[in-house]
């Protein structure tokens, strides 16, 4: 059953619920980056694709991959949502034994369809899917989640040429396009733009959305759709305007919050912001987040 | 007769795509060099031309070997394994069943000069948990080799060469991955090459022989993983190890065992190949003749070892 739009909002609150809580219980990661995508995540696992425990190993199965791994805590959430991994597993992001590495390990964690983390690789390895997914039949889509700043690394050009060569329509792309990188802002660190033409000019369908309007994000996700069912057609890139950090007001827009956890403190008062119950905000107290 | 790995490669391949349905080729504008494009010509739809552009081509392999095919990614040596870490991450960590192919192996490739010469390749691939590390010695092992990759679960790298090798092994050898091969036996030295140093390694045996040096010749065909058992029941008995490969001397087939026997079966020991250099251009056979790694060259530093 498609999730409403109202549906998906109130999906992606708990879904920050719970990135806020497994950083704070790893004492380390990425929150800006992973709170910036939650909305389009949260609409492609449970609206586009359908996500299920019975889908998840399906070789026919359409695939998501996250190349901007250092937001897995948000590819987590989604996943347990999915009901693909317990919601209790999502605790142990980041410490010794847990399948829920720093960034996604498709070895320890074959629902997360790809390792990535080290940046500008994800989209390839979209594409190689995606050829894969052209050969079978019945086909399967593969979307792909770049962030702005790993937009920077060749090797995403190199992708973001051949794709289109492919023909692969059943391929998209989502750019979180959140303005911020480790060291400051994407336009002062290495400005990408204008990003929309010039990927129109590799060939790809280029979409503008803003990516925390869910009346969008589903817009712009059911134009890809008819793209892919269309034969030899363009590959979709859709670019998704959001805020580095989105949902937490002391996060939002800055661009510190890149890689790091918060403290107790931070996290009683994200989760407060979030409209987290008794019980949520109890539990963070009672964490003692892992040392670093 | 001589002849090129990579040929032998070209031509397994093609004939493995018409038994084995998952298997794809990637190549990146040099399919006409690698040989891969036996298997373009007889399976286009299974053959994707990546132009030049060695990451992408790596990582669009890893995402057909996680959607179930068995790729082959193919380019010269030295191309394909300076994109180490998407090799690393895309395809080792994930543990994809992708299967790199370098050809173009060392400074056997002659008068291009080194920045077409894989020699350090080895050195890249082997520093990766759990990528399986082949370089056959003629074309029936090459054959062999192609289809054992192919079938084997996991990543892979295959070093071929450009030059003409001399067969090694006769009608009816039996490839075995991950085992050491002993070509000639001897009691003096383990003489251990690998690739386009096998040839000239059992050249450089029978000059030892005529001088009352028997050397037992392995090739090291499977160099990750290691036959260190196989290794260590030969230098138990020769009690010195000598070996050769069109690579530079540091972190290759030498430095692995190196690193085994240290640990396992402490020897004397003497690594040939790259000393730490860069190659150069020339013909084929006059670098071989330079660097040591022809018949009379081996046969040189073995003696002069032995018997300074």
């Amino acid at each position: 059953m498609k999730p409403s739009v109202a549906q998906l909002r109130e999906l992606a609150r708990r879904m920050r619920i719970d990135i806020v809580r497994m950083l704070h219980a790893a004492g380390s990661g990425h929150p800006g980056g992973s709170l910036s995508c939650i909305d389009l995540l949260a609409t492609l696992f449970s609206h586009e694709i359908e996500r299920t425990p019975r889908n998840a190993a399906d070789p026919g199965r359409d695939r998501v991959v996250l190349s901007k791994g250092h937001a897995v805590p948000a590819l987590y959430a989604c996943l347990a949502r999915a009901g693909v991994i317990e919601r209790e597993e999502l605790w142990s992001l980041r410490r010794l034994g847990s399948r829920l590495q720093g960034h996604p390990d498709v070895a320890r964690l074959p629902a997360v369809e790809a390792s990535t983390g080290s940046l500008g690789q994800g989209m390839s390895i979209a594409q190689g899917m995606a050829l894969a997914g052209k050969m079978a039949r019945p086909g399967f889509r593969v979307f792909c989640l770049v962030g702005d700043g790993e937009t920077q690394e060749g090797q995403m050009w190199e992708c973001a040429m051949s794709a289109p060569k492919f023909g692969l329509s059943n391929l998209t792309v989502i750019l979180d396009a959140n303005g911020g990188q480790i060291d400051g802002f994407t336009k002062d660190v290495m400005n990408i733009e204008p990003i929309a033409d010039k990927m129109r000019a590799f060939g790809w369908r280029v979409l503008e959305i803003d990516g925390h309007d869910f009346p969008a994000i589903l817009s712009a996700l059911d134009q890809a759709r008819a793209g892919a069912a269309a034969a030899g057609g363009a590959p979709t890139y859709i670019l998704a305007r959001t805020v580095k950090g989105q949902g937490v007001s002391f996060m939002a827009g800055d661009y510190t919050w890149h890689g790091k956890a918060p403290d107790t403190a931070q996290a009683v008062r994200a989760l407060e912001e979030l409209g987290a119950d008794q019980g949520e905000i109890a539990a963070v107290k009672a964490t003692k987040p892992q040392k670093g | 007769m001589p002849k090129a790995t990579r040929q032998s490669f070209g031509e397994a391949l093609a004939a493995l795509g018409e038994k084995e349905e998952r298997i794809v080729v990637l190549d990146a504008d040099l399919s006409c060099s690698t040989k891969s494009e036996l298997f373009a010509k007889k399976f286009p739809g299974r053959f994707f031309q990546m132009g030049i552009a060695e990451a992408n081509m790596i990582g669009a392999a890893a995402g057909l070997a996680l959607a179930g095919k068995v790729p082959f990614a193919c380019s010269f040596a030295c191309f394909l394994t300076g994109r180490f870490d998407i090799i690393r991450v895309s395809i080792a960590y994930a543990r994809a069943n992708v299967k790199l192919v370098g050809t173009h192996a060392g400074i056997g490739i002659g008068p291009d000069g080194v920045s077409q010469q894989g020699t350090e390749d080895l050195a890249l691939m082997r520093a990766l948990p759990g990528v399986t590390v082949v370089q056959p010695a003629d074309d029936r092992e090459t054959r062999q080799a192609v289809e054992a990759l192919a079938a084997h679960d996991g990543p892979c790298y295959l070093r071929l060469t450009r030059q003409p090798v001399d067969d090694v092994h006769a009608e009816g050898y039996r490839f075995r991955l991950g085992a050491l091969d002993v070509l000639r036996p001897g009691r003096d030295l383990s003489l251990l090459a690998t690739g386009g140093t096998v040839g000239p390694a059992l050249g450089a045996a029978k000059m030892l022989a005529a001088r009352g040096i028997e050397a037992e010749v392995i090739n090291v065909h499977t160099i990750k993983p290691l036959d260190v058992d196989a290794l260590a029941r030969s230098v138990s008995k020769t009690g010195r190890v000598v070996t050769v490969e069109d690579h530079t001397v540091i972190g290759g087939m030498g430095g692995a065992v190196a690193e085994a026997l240290g640990e396992r079966h402490p020897a004397p020991l003497k690594r040939l190949g790259l000393l730490n250099v860069f190659g150069e251009s020339g013909a084929s056979d006059a670098l071989y003749e330079k660097y040591g790694l022809d018949a009379p060259g081996i046969a040189r530093s073995v003696g002069a070892w032995l018997r300074p």
